[in-house]
Order: structure tokens, then sequence, then C-alpha cells
């Protein structure tokens, strides 16, 4: 028994020495174990009477639990120092960039396109597609276009032959579609239209979007009403929109609307020419004789058309202030959208 | 049209400003394009009077002039070769600013004092360019402030007429629309008829009646051309843009722009017998006023005289019957030339001038005689001479007829969504000239001969809506029976094509749809692309046949860049010619207009980056794009690659693509030698594929999931080199039988430890039943069935 203090302090040493997991099971072993010294210690208090067992018993217990408990926490110290060093040297940099392929993107167009499908889908217009060769019928004569009409010229046309054209507006969907459905009719038809004219402002090619809406009670005031509030919900603004009376030979009435200019609201600037005004699309109540070209009795039905030039919007939108960017393709414009 | 604010309201003067009179008018559908001052922006100037020019002592080409300012005489040293005594001219006096903030002070020139300076009219921003003072008429109050003499606080106002306004080309028919737009009357000019001094004439046949149905001729005799137009007449004119060139011409495009009358006087003393207006006969030529000499088409009418044609009628007039300065005797021409015969003839010759704008659109055919007497009036005031009889041709049945047009009230309110009362309806229409008669549904209309825009009666409510101001209609929403759309669910959209594209690390692009063609041979050498007759450049003469062109070229547009990384996809129409279009693409016949999806990579796999390994891209690379593409549609079992040609690829790697065994497209990188040519520094993988394969999806259908385990078995064999995977492996689904769920190509090995002319291919197959777990028997009879059928059919070996 008087050796137990002594035998006590060196267990606690050694415990506290123990840099690893292995040692300390050696020391339990040693100590606690079945032939361990503290064991060994409990095993012979029978030498001793029956007196002096009961308190020599309890000393010995308090070394033991006192060792065990040692050895517990020394155990879990050294348990979470190995996962403090596994997690220490796991630590990576987490700011670096992550892997794999890189994002690319919808070209301005065709998102901008994507947006008026959007406003107008959501309104019950269908999307409709057409050929970009047409015939002079489509493109011109069905849309009240007569052969050398003054018109004609203020379109340049794209010719294939005599009576083949590269379509010059998206307005002869108005009468594929006339001729395909009965009304009531409400379509939108974007997509790609050919002028022949190239310079600071012009490209040869460009992109409009068509609409059409027939049914029997609509009006001028319908019309007012619908692209004043597309214009508002395509830029997001609440900006004025003024219609001036204009001439398209396959509307009756027909108008040219005007947005306050969305860079300065109107103040002026470059954009807009400093009058605070753009010019964005043509419009009008489609005209009596093209109802007659495609059937549709225009006593019964009346009817509105619009188009508006893709480019012009895009451009408006986000800012771009050269035509010719959206054709050259320049990953450092496209990367832009 | 340019035309000048003072002009204008010398005809109806209403309270506005010059930017409320524009906007006012823009907004009635005549379009202010701009609004300029006439004149450049200046002080101080006055009428001066040059009392003596002298030599300066000490220069040869100045003058040291005496001039009267009116209230002083001040000496000016002037360099203009017409400064002489007696002239009355421009002179800015010390303290004057010229435009462009230039002030004028007291100067010595070579030694000389000058109190001010002489002008030029380009001096004062009248003209772009000038040689000598401005000569002011011998009337001129000297010591006037020039501005007040010449009116030069006037605007000049140009508008952007469409082209069915023709009515609104020349002074009146605008003073019209601005007179009803403020309720105010218009004040003419007084038009008398001149009182015939001789009773000379000439003969006038129309031949061509449909062409020209009406034609009026007066011979004016003992002009004195020497005499210059007056001041006010060359303002005028120079305000509208029109050049001041001897007082006839000037008079008849002094007419032309106040009535919309385009004019032609010839010299009487170079005509040989009557007038002829007929069509030109073949081999007949014409030279022009303007020096060019044309070839004239059957189809053109002419003014003839006996001896052949003096005039393009209504476009421009010949040079020998030509007014000049030994004219003494004039004929003068008022005619109304029909707009569709003529229409798009002056084009014809490349031509086209006020005459034929007008007359292409619509002269009033009623105004001949107006405008008749108006010249002659005017001639006669400025020239003098004496005037004969007028002469006129008509043909009455060849002019325009003007049916009655009926309008009916509720028409206004349905169409317009408007209620607007018979008196505003009645004031608008006969505002605008229009005869109007109340009817028991609304009003019957008779149109003025000056509108050749109004034949139905959408044409006039489009009048009433312009008139009452399309800002001043009621704005509502559109009302609808909301139908539910059908929509197909066995489709990709281009759409979700273009995300999923996107979100692999391509761009869309956007080419144009013309492309150079000898860039069009180098991808479809035996495809004839749809020609452009009037191409807007050598690079842009045919329509695609592929998307590929386009896309390439703008490859290479961001490689010489300096952007060697480049993935780019479009979607878009290709032009096949001589095929028949199918059922549900709309068109021509013998022409597919093709919606078509292309695809091209080049440079590094990854973009630049510490986690890639800076690998170029290849072949798998663009296939697995691809693949990932086409199994959006859940039908990628339905496509294959098949080792293919194509005459841009190279030979090696390029495979076709086949949905269901009809070829859809095709992938590979481009040869080797066609790199070269195009200048390409890397090779460049393309594939070009029919978006309707792509798009034609299948509707997800559910199959039970097996409660039973599966079992995997891995299997290497060895092949000759040329056996394609992708048959090896249908090869193995046919033979592996019913329990196959899966089969994976884990490894493709060639080299060092087989023989040199086979490769291995390792394969991983899966099986499983729906019924119960698969014993090791139905496994190994399986994967014996493989094993054998790939020994038979391909010499296999097993490895190991």
């Amino acid at each position: 028994m008087e050796n137990l203090e002594p035998l006590a302090a060196e267990a606690r040493t050694k415990i506290e020495a123990a840099d690893d997991s292995a040692t300390l099971e050696q020391l339990r072993v040693d100590y606690l174990g079945k032939k361990g010294q503290i064991t060994a210690l409990l095993k012979g208090l029978g030498k001793l009477s029956a007196e002096e067992r009961p308190e020599a018993g309890a000393k010995i217990n308090v070394v033991k639990q006192e060792l065990q408990a040692l050895i517990g926490e020394r155990k879990q110290a050294l348990e979470s120092a190995a996962v403090e060093a596994r997690l220490a040297a796991e630590t990576i940099d987490v700011t670096l960039p992550g892997r794999g392929q890189s994002t690319g993107g919808i070209h301005p167009i065709t998102r901008t396109i994507e947006r008026i499908e959007d406003f107008f889908s959501s309104i019950g217009f269908d999307i409709v597609e057409g050929p970009e060769i047409e015939d002079d019928y489509h493109n011109f004569e069905a849309l009240n276009i007569p052969e050398k009409h003054p018109a004609r010229a203020m379109h340049d046309t794209f010719y294939v032959d005599e009576h083949t054209v590269l379509r010059t507006h998206t307005s002869p969907l108005q009468v594929r579609v006339m001729e395909n459905d009965k009304p009531p009719l409400r379509v939108i038809c974007p997509g790609r239209v050919y002028r022949c004219d190239s310079d600071l402002t012009h490209t040869p090619m460009f992109h409009q979007v068509e609409g059409l809406l027939i049914d029997e009670h609509s009006s001028l005031a319908d019309l007012k009403g619908l692209l004043e509030e597309f214009l508002q919900v395509f830029f997001e603004k609440k900006s004025a929109v003024r219609f001036r009376p204009s001439y398209f030979p396959f509307t009756e009435p027909s108008a040219e609307v005007d947005i306050q200019c969305v860079i300065c609201d109107g103040d002026g600037c470059r954009v807009c020419s400093h009058t605070g005004w753009i010019e964005i699309l043509g419009c009008g109540m489609v005209h009596p004789r093209v109802f007659q070209y495609s059937n549709i009795d225009p006593e019964k039905y009346s009817g509105f058309a619009f188009g508006m030039g893709v480019e012009r919007l895009a451009m408006l939108r986000y800012g771009v202030n050269d035509l010719r960017l959206f054709f050259d393709n320049d990953l450092r414009f496209l990367e832009q959208f | 049209m340019k035309i000048s604010e003072q002009w204008l309201r010398e005809w109806v003067n209403p309270e506005l400003s010059t930017d409320e009179l524009a906007h006012q008018i823009t907004m009635a559908g005549l379009e202010v394009d701009a609004v300029e001052p006439v004149a450049g922006d200046f002080s101080g100037v006055v009428v001066a009077e040059i009392l003596s020019a002298e030599q300066h002592p000490d220069a040869d080409k100045l003058r040291l002039c005496q001039v009267s300012a009116g209230d002083e005489t001040v000496q000016i040293v002037c360099g203009a070769p017409n400064a002489r005594a007696g002239l009355k001219a421009p002179l800015a006096r010390v303290g004057a600013v010229l435009p462009g903030d230039f002030k004028i002070k007291k100067a010595k020139l070579r030694g000389v004092e000058s109190f001010g300076m002489l002008c030029a009219e380009q001096e004062l921003g009248l003209s772009d360019a000038s040689d000598g003072l401005m000569e002011l008429p011998a009337d001129a109050p000297v010591g006037a402030d020039i501005r007040c003499f010449l009116g030069l606080d006037d605007r000049l106002i140009e508008i952007g007429l469409t082209p069915n306004r023709a009515d609104c080309l020349g002074i009146a028919g605008i003073a019209r629309e601005v007179g009803l737009l403020n309720r105010l009357p218009v004040s003419e000019p007084v038009i008398d008829t001149v009182a015939e001094s001789h009773g000379d004439t000439l003969d006038v046949e129309l031949k061509a009646p449909v062409h020209c149905p009406r034609y009026l001729g007066r011979v004016i005799r003992n002009v004195d051309l020497s005499r210059p137009s007056p001041l006010w007449l060359q303002e005028k004119l120079r305000r509208c843009g029109v050049r001041s060139i001897d007082a006839a011409v000037d008079v008849t495009n002094y007419v032309m722009l106040e009535l919309g009358q385009p004019m032609h006087a010839f010299d009487l003393d170079k005509l040989s017998g009557g007038i002829v207006v007929r069509t030109a006969q073949p081999g007949e030529s014409l030279e022009l006023l303007d020096g060019q000499t044309v070839e004239l088409n059957t189809d053109t009418l002419v003014i003839a005289d006996h001896s052949g044609p003096l005039a393009m009628a209504g476009i421009m007039g010949g040079q020998p019957s030509a007014v000049g300065e030994g004219t003494r005797h004039l004929f003068l021409e008022a005619a109304f030339f029909a707009p569709d015969p003529l229409a798009g003839r002056a084009r014809g010759y490349g031509l086209h001038t006020d005459s034929s704008h007008r007359f292409e659109r619509g002269v009033d055919f009623e105004l001949q005689h107006r405008a008749m007497e108006r010249a002659t009036q005017l001639l006669l005031e400025i020239v003098g001479g004496e005037a004969g009889p007028v002469t006129e041709a008509v043909s009455a049945d060849d002019l325009p007829a003007r049916p009655d047009v009926t309008l009916r009230a509720a028409r206004i309110k349905k169409l317009l969504g408007i209620e607007l009362a018979a008196e505003d309806v009645e004031r608008i229409l006969s505002g605008l000239g229009l005869g109007v008669s109340a009817t028991a549904e609304g009003w019957t209309c008779t149109v003025p001969s000056w509108r050749f825009d109004i034949a139905i009666e959408a044409d006039l409510l489009e009048e009433l809506a312009r008139v009452y101001g399309y800002n001043n209609l009621p704005v509502t929403r559109i009302r609808a029976d909301l139908a539910m759309p059908a929509r197909k669910e066995a489709e990709v959209s281009p759409r979700t094509l273009r995300r999923h594209l996107s979100a692999r690390g391509y761009r869309e692009a956007i080419t144009y749809s013309f492309v150079e063609p000898k860039l069009q041979q180098v991808f479809d050498p035996g495809l004839e692309p749809v020609h452009l007759a009037n191409p807007i450049s050598a690079d842009m003469a045919v329509m695609r046949t592929s998307l590929l062109p386009g896309l390439v070229s703008a490859v290479l547009r961001n490689t010489h860049r300096q952007q060697p990384r480049v993935r780019l996809f479009e979607t878009g129409l290709r032009f096949i010619k001589g095929e028949e279009r199918s059922s549900d693409e709309p068109g021509l016949p013998g022409l597919r207009q093709e919606p078509t999806l292309a695809m091209v990579a080049t440079g590094q796999r990854f973009a630049e980056s510490w986690a890639a390994a800076g690998e170029a891209a290849d072949f798998f690379d663009l296939k697995g794009d691809l693949e990932s593409l086409l199994s959006l549609g859940r039908a990628a079992q339905e496509f294959e690659f098949v080792a293919g040609t194509h005459p841009a690829l190279h030979p090696g790697q390029t495979a076709r693509i086949r949905r269901q065994g009809v070829d859809v497209g095709y992938i590979g990188v481009i040869h080797p030698t066609v790199q070269a040519q195009l200048d390409l520094n890397a090779p460049l993988y393309v594939c070009e594929i029919d978006l309707k394969a792509v798009v034609d999806a299948r509707q997800p259908a559910f199959s039970e999931l097996s409660k039973f385990p599966e079992v995997r078995r891995d299997l290497a064999v060895l092949v000759d080199k040329a056996v394609p995977a992708a048959e090896l492996m249908a090869n193995v689904r046919a033979a592996a039988g019913a329990y196959l769920t899966d089969l994976r190509l884990f490894d493709v090995y060639a080299g060092k430890g087989i023989d040199p002319e086979r490769k291995s291919l390792a394969l991983g197959l899966t099986f499983r039943d729906q019924s119960r777990t698969l014993s090791d028997e139905d496994v190994n009879l399986a994967v014996n069935q493989v094993v054998d059928s790939l020994e038979k059919n391909y010499n296999a070996e097993l490895r190991n």
C-alpha cells in the first residue's frame, strides 16, 4: 500500500506524456489491465486485515478511477488532435475557381425575340414561323403592294428571280396565317428579313417580329393599348408612347409608334437625335383589301397588325451602339449576354 | 420635302411656335424630320452700297471701297472680284458677329484700315459655297438689317412624306392640313386668268391618253431672260433646296413647290410642228438636261414634236429644246401624267427628279389650268412677254375616277373606338376638300382630285383619326375568349436546345443567310445554291446550303482576334434547291427551307484554368455535346453514328448521323487541306444536323422497377482495330438475351502488350430480371452466348 502514491504519480506522468493511442493503451494494460500494477494492488487487499481492507480498497479504487478518467481524457485529446491534424492537412484554397465547362450564352437577338414571345404568348398569341425565300404574291401583292407601287421602292428587295424574293418583312406571314386558319387569330411571327442595303445603320439581314390579331371587335384603341403595354413591359419602364399617322399599304389606318427615349427619358440625347422620341414600330388596322385576298369578311371581322425591328429593340434595351456587331459574332460581344 | 416656314405662314399662320407647328404636323402624319434655320446665326450685318472701289496701293487682289452703310460711309478693304461701285451687298459692320462666333473688328490690311467686312452668301451661312459678294437688288434699302430685309429669321422644315400623301408635295397642300388642324382659313394667292395678247398656239396630240390624259400648253412670246429672278423668288427656292437657274426655270419650279404641279418650259424656236405626247419608238434616244443621252424604252412616255422626242414626260426635259440665254419665246407645259404607267420608269433610267417623284405619287389632275395661269402671271411680271391662249388636250375617260365613298357612323365607333359628333365628321372631311352629304347610316363623300389615297371607308376612318389625333383616341385592353392551346409533349423546344448548348459552353451566333459562293462550294460541292439576282456584294451572293460556312467564318474572325478557344452554335434555315419541301415546311415549290442546327468547336477542351491540363478538344468532345443534346428528347437510342465522308472533312474522322436509318446530319473535323486553305490555325470540329431530328422527341413511358438484385460481369475482348465499337456493342446486346439491362464500354486499349493489328475493348454487362433473382447459371449462359457470338462474328478473343 505504501507504494500506491508513487505508483499513481508515475502513471499520471506517463499518461500525460503518451502521444499516441497505442502507448496509451499499453499504459492502461500496464496499470489497469488484468495483470496491471493497480489491479495487483487490489488483488493484494486480501492480505490485509478486515479493518484495514475497506480503507485501503477505497484508496486504490480512487486512484484506479482517477487513472481511468485520465486515460479517457488523454485518449479523447489525442483523437481530436488527430482529427485536427487531418483537417489541417486537408485544407484547400476555397477561393480557387471551380472545375469544368464554362457557360456559353444566347445571342442578344434571340434573347430579345424570346422576351417578346413570352409577353405575347402569355396573353394567348401563337408563335408562327415561315419561309425566308418568298414569292412576290405573299411578300407584296397579297399585302396590297402591287407591282410598281412606290412602296416597293422603299423595300430594297433582294431578288432570286422575277417572282421570288428574300422576304423584306415578316408581314407575308400575316397572309399565310390568314390562308391557313380562320379567325379569331392571334399570332406573332419572329424571323429574319432581308433588304439590299448596307451601311452604318443598315445590315442586309435583320430581324422583325410581326403581330396579327383578328376578331369581331378589335379596334385602333385595342391596338394602342396592346402596344403601349408591350413597350412598357419590354423596357420595364412607364415611358410615354405616342402614335403618329403613317402609311403602309396593308394597313388602314396606319401608325408609327414612338416611345419616349429610354436612354434619356425624353430629355434629348444622341440616341433619339435630341427629339426625346424613338421610332420603334409600325402598325395599323388590317386593310380590307388584305382581308379580301385571304377570303376573310371585312364586315364581320376587324383586326390589326404590327411589326417591330428586333435589332432596334435590342440596341435600346442593352445599349448596343453599333448594329453591325450583332452579325460579327465577336466573342467579346457575345459574352456580354 | 423641304419648306420654308415663312412661306407656309403666308398661306396660314396659326399661333404656334415653330416647334409646336412641327409637332402638330408630325402628329397629323406629315413627319417632320428636321427643323433648321435658313441662315447662320449672325448679327450686325446691313445692306450697304459700294460707292467707289479702287485698287489697294500694296495688294493686287484687294480693293479699297468706300461703302455707304446708311448712317455713315466707311472704308472697307475687300478681296472679292465682284466688288464694284454701285453694287449693293451685305456689310458686317464693326461689332458684327458672323456664324461661328466670328467677331468683326477694325483691321489693317496691308497698311490700310478696314471698318468691317463685305460678305458673301457663304459667310452668312446662306449657302455652302460662293464666289464673290452676295449681290443684293438695286432697290435694297441701304442701312437696313439684312436679316429683316431677307426675312432670314425663317426656318426650313423638312417633312418625310409617306408615298400616299402626294397632295402635300406643295405649300398649298400642307397649308390645307395646317388650316384644318387649327380651324383657320387658308389664304391662297389670287390667280387670275391672264389676258391673251396674241393667238399663237401649238397643236397638242395625245397619242397615249392612258399615260397622259391631260396636257396644257401655252406660247409666251418675247420674254427677256436676261432679267434675273427677283430675290424673293430666289430665296424661296433656295430655302426649299432648289437652285436658281433662270427666270423661266425658276418660275416653273416655284409653281411646283407652291401648288404641287411640275411644269416645263421649252424654247419655242427649237420646236418643229406641234406637240405629240406618245410612247417612245424603238431606237429613239434623247439628250437630257443633266447632259446624259439615254436610249428610250418603248414603254417610256415622251413629249415629242414632229421631228422627235423633246422630253421624257414627267421625268426630265431634253437639252436641245431647253430654255437658255438666247431664248426669246417660250412654250409652257402643264400636264397630268398618270401615276401607274409612270411608276418605276424614272428608276429604270437611274433617275429620280422632283417631277417624277410627284407624278409617280399622283398630281392633282384638275390643277393644270391654275398652275398655267400662276406661272404665266409670274413670268410676265418678271421677264415680260405676251401670253397666247392655253391649248388643252384632254381625254376625260382616262382621267382618274373618283367614286364616292360611303362612311357609316357605326364603323367609326367599331374601328376607332370613339363616338365622333356628326358635325366634327363633316368639318374634318370637308376641311380636307371632300364633298360630304349625310345619309341614314352616315355620309356619302366625294373625293377631291388631289387625293389619290381615298377610295374606301377605311381611308376615311384614317382621315378622321388623323385629324382627331391618334393620341386622343382611347386606349383599351384586348379582350378574347381564352382557349387553351395544344402543346405537344414529345418535342424539345428550340429554346431548350439553345439553353442546353449554352450550359455546355457554346455561344449562339447569328450569321448571314447569304455566303460567299466559293465557301459554299467547299462544304457542299454537289449542291447548286440559290443565287441572288442582285447580291449586295460578291461575298454574299448565294443562299447558304449549310450553316457551317457562316460559323467557320465567325470562328476565323475570332481566332484572328486572339481568341483561340471558340465554341459556337447557330440555328436557322438552309436552302436546298431542286428538292420538294416536306409537307410541314412552309414555302415555295422546288425549294427546301430547312431548319438546321450547327455546332463548331476549336481550341482547348476547357477554358484555360488551374484545374485543366490544357488538352485540345477532339472529336469526342463535340460528339459528347451532341449526344447529350440528342438524349434530351429521350430518343438517343434511335440515333446512330456511322463512319462516313464529307467533302470538307477528314475522311478518317467523319461520321454520318442517322435517325432510324435516315441520314440527318454529320459530324467531323475539317480536312487538314481545307483547314490550311481557310487559314484556320487549329483543328476545327463541326457538326450539322436537321433541327427537326433533334426536336422530335419521345414521350416518357414508365417500366416497372425490379425488386431483385442485379449482376454485373466484365469482359475484355481483342478484336481487329477496324471493328466499329457501336456495331460490336449492338451484337453484344442481341446475343446477351433479355436479362441484359445495361452495357458499358469502359475501356479501349491498343498498344504495348497486344497484337498491333488489334485492340482491346472492355465491356461491363449488367443483368437483372423483373420476377426473380438470376442464378449463376442464367448469367453464365448469357455471357457465353455473347462470347460465342463475338468469336464467331468478329474473331474476338477473350483476354485473361
